[in-house]
């Protein structure tokens, strides 16, 4: 490991590598240096400039989430020059936007909202003028909006340096400049796997889950974390849950591994047969043919009663079990457990080989 | 896997064969891509079928269906020839190096090649790749197993492996990524015919005394059969009574017509799941389970990373977890099993299985622990064989190519191979209640080459007519260089495309595992 070097922030002296950036040693000792395009795992691009900071002997602001550190810099944050720069910055972004918190999804959970509050805005210099852009709604499972968009390009970062699915870019630049798929079109025509990464790292609602609009506020919802139900790399999730339902699912990157918070579309948008109305609510038992409801204690005898006789009749080898791929350690252990020492034999097997 | 998930994104050089990762096990698969991407690994990929993985390959080796023993022997003689392999680990951590060098000497690159289809060229060059690299991790699935010649298939890449000295280092490893999010787990607990939890033989006086003195029972010794030999023994009425949790041997079993007679000749069948699965629609009994969202546990991943599942919702109506159906139904039977939650369940577990004693709820909170892990200090283990193999010397074996078990012919002219797509799961019946994911992929389509397309007068999206010895399905088609002249492509997600109509369930001698990846069939536009 290189030698740590020396260097003053906001008079505090501080020890880091070099090769660090200054946000990096800021936020390491709990100074706190706003940012909205910065994205842990992606590359650092400074293009929102919101994370601006004085260093003695430079010209000008400098932007500390790309700035390397060195011998004895002294940084300040929180000048009256800093926070001037940012506030133009963030009246520009919030005039340019339709930044309607009544009815957006991530009021409550909008890092531009934590912005304009911490830097204490009571409203933009400017005149408000939202670009236009037509609503995306035109697939079931994500919904843009890019009149919130602020231009920070952190979905174009998850898509092509986490997932690497390699779908969004900037298309026209300036003014003009527009996140989203090739040739500008709508995500449904794109090739977009719908990893929904883009709106897990997305800090404003410019591109929300299209199940949960409508379905609950941030701070309605509880997180459950859990391990997510379809493909054996056991993704870590957060299933969201308002009024006794998911609503959606989220990514959490605090998990670690395996999956660091990425997920797939089975794991983000798979998760509707929970709430299914085709759901088996009650035990069956075949009557004249047909399947019945029956309460517990009827199936639970129907079958001891049955099991046992067959037992009996044929032996124990006359049965099978075919545990499960799908249920919990727990559940196949308690599964073997029953085939083995209640039925007494071996025949259980669960659907690995297939 | 014998290594973990996050090596594969640091390693030198990855070996994907028989696997489609990026649509089947996507978030491993954006691991591979960084890999490439970012870190300047090379990729060999080794697949019939032109998958997403091939854009970012340094290589990609496109193998007749069914030939991968000859594609793994003719890189083994390149490496062998070269002197490429890794002289001390071979040496000093393995053993059956003559017998399988003698067996290899054969597969050279023009021969490998006139069997596999891949350029002799080709095999040299991706031999290199991988002897060559400091640490290499080979991937694999279904792909691979789903033959009968899995375990043949399966020896092979341990053969390659080894011979690179790349078992037991950090990046590298033999790692069979699994299909399902428990197979893992349900494999460790015992859910299967030979072994009790942690793998410990049903065969062996110890082990079942063990287990004896902890149920308070006497345990047969006899192995049990698997899945596949118990619809043949139903079928023959040896099999009288099934209780199947959670599964549908009824669209994921090969030959699926031999399967629904084989279950309508039970006297009781019994299924216990989640939805009305076509099993279930043949029960006697059918019993709600609550699902993964509705109830505590944990799952095993594809890295042995033993994690929590959590209580999220209610389950619906009566229905219950399945861990507590089980106990109340062994109570009726007169053996209560007193369980108040799944973490007495996972004492117990602890208490007999030695790879998980060391796997309690408090230490897996925030973290899963990867087994072995023998005891309440231990960190867990993130690679295998690390010092020595758990039989002590790897064994490198000698193995031949045999050709599949049903070869084209006149009458089945096409090679049909079988698989998942990203947006659905298994036989579907969870993912496709999801509007989003109907949206993008709302049917089966059978991928078909545009030259075999002209040939048989078929256009895009028009319903085709597959057909095999044992039956037929119409789907559409979807015209696509993806495969090659000669060979289709179906995933197995449709009830209403069932491909297990049509797949040869001959089996693995070993594994007994259908070859599901290969079978002749017959297409004519519909
Ligand atoms: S959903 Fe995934 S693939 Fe699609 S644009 Fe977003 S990040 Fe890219
Ligand atoms: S859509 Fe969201 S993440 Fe993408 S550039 Fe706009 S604000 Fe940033
Ligand atoms: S989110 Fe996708 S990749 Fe992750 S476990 Fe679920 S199905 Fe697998």
């Amino acid at each position: 490991m290189d030698k740590k070097i020396t260097l003053t922030i906001d008079g505090r002296e501080l020890e880091a590598h070099p090769g660090q950036t200054i946000l990096e040693v800021a936020r390491g000792n709990g100074i706190f240096i706003p940012t909205l395009c910065h994205y842990s795992k992606t590359t650092n691009v400074g293009a929102c400039r919101v994370c601006m900071v004085e260093v003695k002997g430079a010209r000008s602001l400098v932007a500390s989430c790309c700035m390397p550190i060195s011998l004895g810099m002294e940084v300040k944050t929180d000048t009256k020059t800093v926070r001037d720069a940012q506030r133009l910055i963030v009246e520009l972004l919030w005039a340019s936007g339709d930044h309607n918190c009544l009815t957006c999804e991530q009021n409550g959970s909008c890092e531009l909202q934590d912005l304009i509050y911490w830097l204490k805005i009571e409203k933009p210099r400017f005149d408000i003028k939202s670009p236009g852009y037509a609503l995306e709604q035109t697939n079931a499972m994500i919904a843009r909006d890019l009149n919130k968009c602020v231009l920070c390009g952190r979905c174009i970062r998850a898509c092509n340096e986490i997932q690497v699915n390699e779908i969004l870019d900037f298309s026209m630049r300036g003014s003009h400049a527009k996140v989203g798929p090739a040739f500008d079109t709508d995500y449904i025509q794109s090739e977009c796997y719908f990893c929904g990464e883009c709106a897990d790292v997305c800090p404003v609602g410019a591109i929300t889950i299209r199940q949960a609009r409508f379905a609950g506020r941030p701070w309605e919802i509880r997180k459950v974390r859990t391990t997510c139900t379809y493909c054996g790399v056991g993704c870590q999730m957060d299933l969201n849950i308002h009024d006794g339902k998911i609503v959606k699912v989220t990514g959490n990157r605090d998990y670690g591994p395996p999956n660091e918070g990425s997920l797939c579309v089975k794991g983000r948008f798979g998760m509707d047969f929970v709430h299914s109305p085709d759901r088996l609510k009650t035990p069956l038992i075949r009557k004249n043919g047909e399947l019945k409801e029956a309460s517990w204690d009827e199936a639970y005898t129907y079958i001891a009663e049955k099991l046992s006789a067959i037992k009996q009749a044929n032996g124990p080898d006359s049965i099978v079990g075919f545990s499960s791929a799908r249920a919990t350690n727990e559940e196949n252990y308690l599964f073997q457990k029953f085939m083995r020492a209640v039925i007494g034999t071996n025949n259980v097997d669960h659907c690995a080989r297939l | 896997m014998t290594n973990s998930i996050e090596e594969i994104e640091f390693t030198d050089a990855i070996f994907a064969i028989g696997t489609n990762t990026t649509e089947n096990h996507p978030v491993i698969g954006a691991k591979i891509k960084r890999a490439v991407r970012q870190r300047g690994a090379k990729l060999i990929v080794a697949d019939p079928r032109e998958i997403n993985l091939v854009k970012y390959a340094t290589i990609w080796l496109r193998q007749k269906p069914g030939t991968d023993v000859a594609l793994l022997n003719g890189m083994m003689n390149v490496i062998i020839s070269e002197g490429l392999y890794d002289r001390q680990y071979v040496e000093t951590r393995t053993e059956g190096f003559e017998a399988m060098k003698k067996v290899v000497e054969k597969y050279t690159p023009e021969y490998a090649s006139n069997i596999t289809g891949v350029p002799a060229d080709d095999i040299v060059t991706a031999a290199r790749l991988y002897a060559e690299a400091e640490a290499a991790s080979i991937l694999y699935t279904m792909g691979i197993t789903q033959h009968t010649t899995g375990v043949d298939n399966v020896k092979s890449i341990a053969n390659l492996a080894m011979l690179c000295g790349n078992v037991g280092i950090e990046g590298g490893g033999v790692n069979p990524l699994r299909g399902q999010n428990n197979v893992q787990g349900a494999c460790d607990m015992g859910a299967l015919p030979v072994v009790f939890t942690g793998y410990q033989p049903v065969g062996s006086d110890e082990a079942r005394a063990k287990f004896e003195k902890a149920w308070g029972v006497t345990l047969p010794s006899k192995p049990g059969i698997t899945i596949v030999e118990t619809l043949n023994a139903a079928h023959e009425g040896k099999v009288k009574a099934l209780y199947v949790m959670g599964e549908n041997p009824m669209l994921s079993d090969p030959d699926l017509n031999h399967a629904k007679e084989a279950l309508r000749r039970l006297d009781l069948l019994i299924v216990q799941d989640i939805l009305l699965s076509e099993t279930a629609q043949l029960a006697h009994v059918v019993l709600p389970a609550a699902c993964f969202a509705e109830k505590d546990g944990t799952f095993s991943n594809t890295e042995r990373r033993v994690q929590m599942v959590r209580k999220a919702v209610e389950a619906p109506g009566q229905a219950k977890a399945d861990w507590k159906i089980i106990s109340e139904l062994s109570a009726k039977m007169g053996y209560p099993m007193d369980y108040a939650t799944s973490e007495d369940i996972m004492k117990e577990i602890n208490s007999l299985t030695p790879s998980y004693a060391g796997i309690t709820y408090d230490r897996i909170e925030k973290m899963g622990i990867q087994w072995p892990c023998p005891n309440s200090t231990h960190p867990g283990t993130k690679f295998l064989h690390k010092d020595r193999f758990s039989r002590g010397l790897g064994l490198l074996s000698a193995i031949e190519y045999i050709p599949p078990a049903e070869v084209p012919d006149a009458e089945y002219p096409f090679v049909m191979t079988t698989g998942r797509v990203l947006y659905h799961y298994h036989t579907a019946t969870m993912s496709r209640l999801s509007p989003g994911i109907m949206e993008r992929c709302p049917e089966s389509l059978v991928e078909i080459n545009p030259k075999d397309a002209e040939k048989l007068g078929v256009s895009a999206g028009q319903f085709v007519k597959v057909s095999s010895r044992r039956g037929e399905v119409q789907a559409k088609s979807e015209v696509t260089t993806r495969v090659s002249e000669g060979t289709i492509f179906m995933n197995f997600h449709f009830k209403e495309a069932a491909v297990n109509l049509l797949t040869n369930p001959a089996l693995d001698p070993i594994a007994k595992i259908p070859e599901y990846k290969v079978c002749a069939v017959k297409v004519e536009a519909a």
